[in-house]
């Protein structure tokens, strides 16, 4: 009996020890967990979209919530004003969902660039549209005011070839996307005032 | 029994040196010695691991009633993993995401066991950290050296732990051996270098 009494006071306690340092080394840890996978997954398009600014987006960061959804901006610093954010969305591509990175200039409402982060479109067609750099160049300058189309549906946007379900998707993403920006507008205006430098 | 601190720290490194002479932990010895930086990084997670268990073992091994060693090894030895996992993440996320599932499996990873039950539940701390580090830096040896040749024979490059370089060994007329960074290539890369140890220590 006092064998199975010490087992059990043992075996407990050493659990117990284990879930406190497990708890403590997590929290400890999330922030620059976060910040990693920030960087390594979305972290090369937001650079590419905010080339030249002076601050880092990654560590510049704020969070909106709009109704259910949390949704990250990233604040680009430029001559010393944040006038720029860089949002993550996504479109129905061919193989699945695909993520996208729009930067908005805030005061003009135009497209700073976009880059598409995350995908499971067909290597070597879809995929271009992360890979080859002609086709999110496009975006670049245009007014989020009016819908992106595809050529053949009668927009600007040349789709990549061989890949015009993912065009379309990406198209579709970031109209889509125009919506919530506007609405929240407002607030990410107020937000990204705290980080000018 | 008489053995002094070095030689328990120094058995690691020829002696006992685990995926040669043990021929222990063998899964990611395999898989993850794609490159150098791959396997030395897999080796200090392992070595980390091993000479903390080890000492939290030989710390508590008057303490742990010998019918639940086991759980309170695997206890111990998962705690420590988990650690090396959410540091990993969060210092060395590339590495992290190359050593995937094999960051999580060194739990069961016989040698940390082993070593745990043949070792340090029976010796004293200073001991057992000895063991513990001389296990885990020919752990990390072995990983190392596998991967070079691997490395260099498959793809014809060799990655620097910790960094982004990465050096070419040859010219650009070299055909990498891809059979080399294959998993058959891992098995018989792994018998022919046990083949020349064996060879080698024979007296």
């Amino acid at each position: 009996m006092r064998d199975i009494i010490r087992m059990i006071v043992v075996l407990a306690v050493l659990a117990a020890c284990s879930g406190g340092l497990l708890a403590a080394v997590k929290s400890g840890t999330a922030e620059k967990i976060e910040y990693q996978q920030l960087k390594f997954v979305k972290g090369p398009a937001i650079k590419e979209i905010m080339k030249g600014c002076s601050n880092d987006p990654i560590v510049d960061r704020f969070k909106i919530k709009d109704g259910e959804i949390e949704r990250g901006f990233y604040v680009g610093v430029f001559d010393g004003k944040a006038n720029a954010v860089a949002y993550e969305t996504s479109g129905k591509g061919f193989g699945g969902p695909v993520g996208i990175m729009v930067g908005v200039n805030i005061h003009t409402d135009k497209l700073l660039g976009i880059g598409v982060t995350t995908h499971s479109e067909t290597p070597g067609l879809g995929s271009r549209a992360k890979d080859d750099p002609s086709f999110g160049v496009q975006f670049k300058g245009m007014a989020m005011n009016k819908p992106f189309k595809v050529k053949t549906d009668g927009g600007e946007i040349d789709a990549v070839s061989g890949a015009t379900i993912t065009s379309k998707g990406v198209c579709a993403g970031i109209t889509q996307s125009a919506e919530f920006y506007k609405k929240l507008k407002p607030q990410i205006i107020e937000q990204a005032k705290a980080f000018a430098k | 029994m008489a053995k002094t601190i070095v030689q328990e720290f120094t058995k690691g490194l020829w002696e006992e040196i685990p995926p040669f002479r043990l021929v222990l932990g063998l899964c990611p010895v395999l898989a993850v010695t794609k490159t150098v930086a791959n396997g030395i990084g897999m080796g200090i997670a392992a070595t980390f691991v091993l000479v903390c268990s080890n000492i939290l073992v030989s710390a508590l091994r008057n303490i742990i009633p010998s019918k639940v060693r086991v759980p309170c090894f695997i206890i111990i030895i998962a705690t420590f993993v988990v650690v090396v996992e959410l540091v990993m993440q969060a210092v060395a996320y590339p590495l992290f995401l190359q050593l995937g599932i094999f960051i999580p499996l060194i739990v069961v990873n016989c040698i940390i066991l082993g070593r745990a039950e043949a070792f340090a539940s029976k010796n004293g701390v200073a001991a057992s950290t000895a063991d513990g580090l001389g296990i885990g830096v020919g752990f990390t040896i072995a990983l190392g050296a596998l991967a070079a040749i691997r490395e260099a024979f498959g793809a014809g490059t060799l990655s620097v732990p910790f960094s982004d370089t990465i050096v070419q060994l040859f010219g650009p007329s070299f055909k990498p051996f891809t059979f080399m960074v294959e998993a058959p290539g891992a098995f018989v890369c792994l018998g022919l270098m046990l083949g020349v140890m064996n060879l080698v220590g024979k007296k």
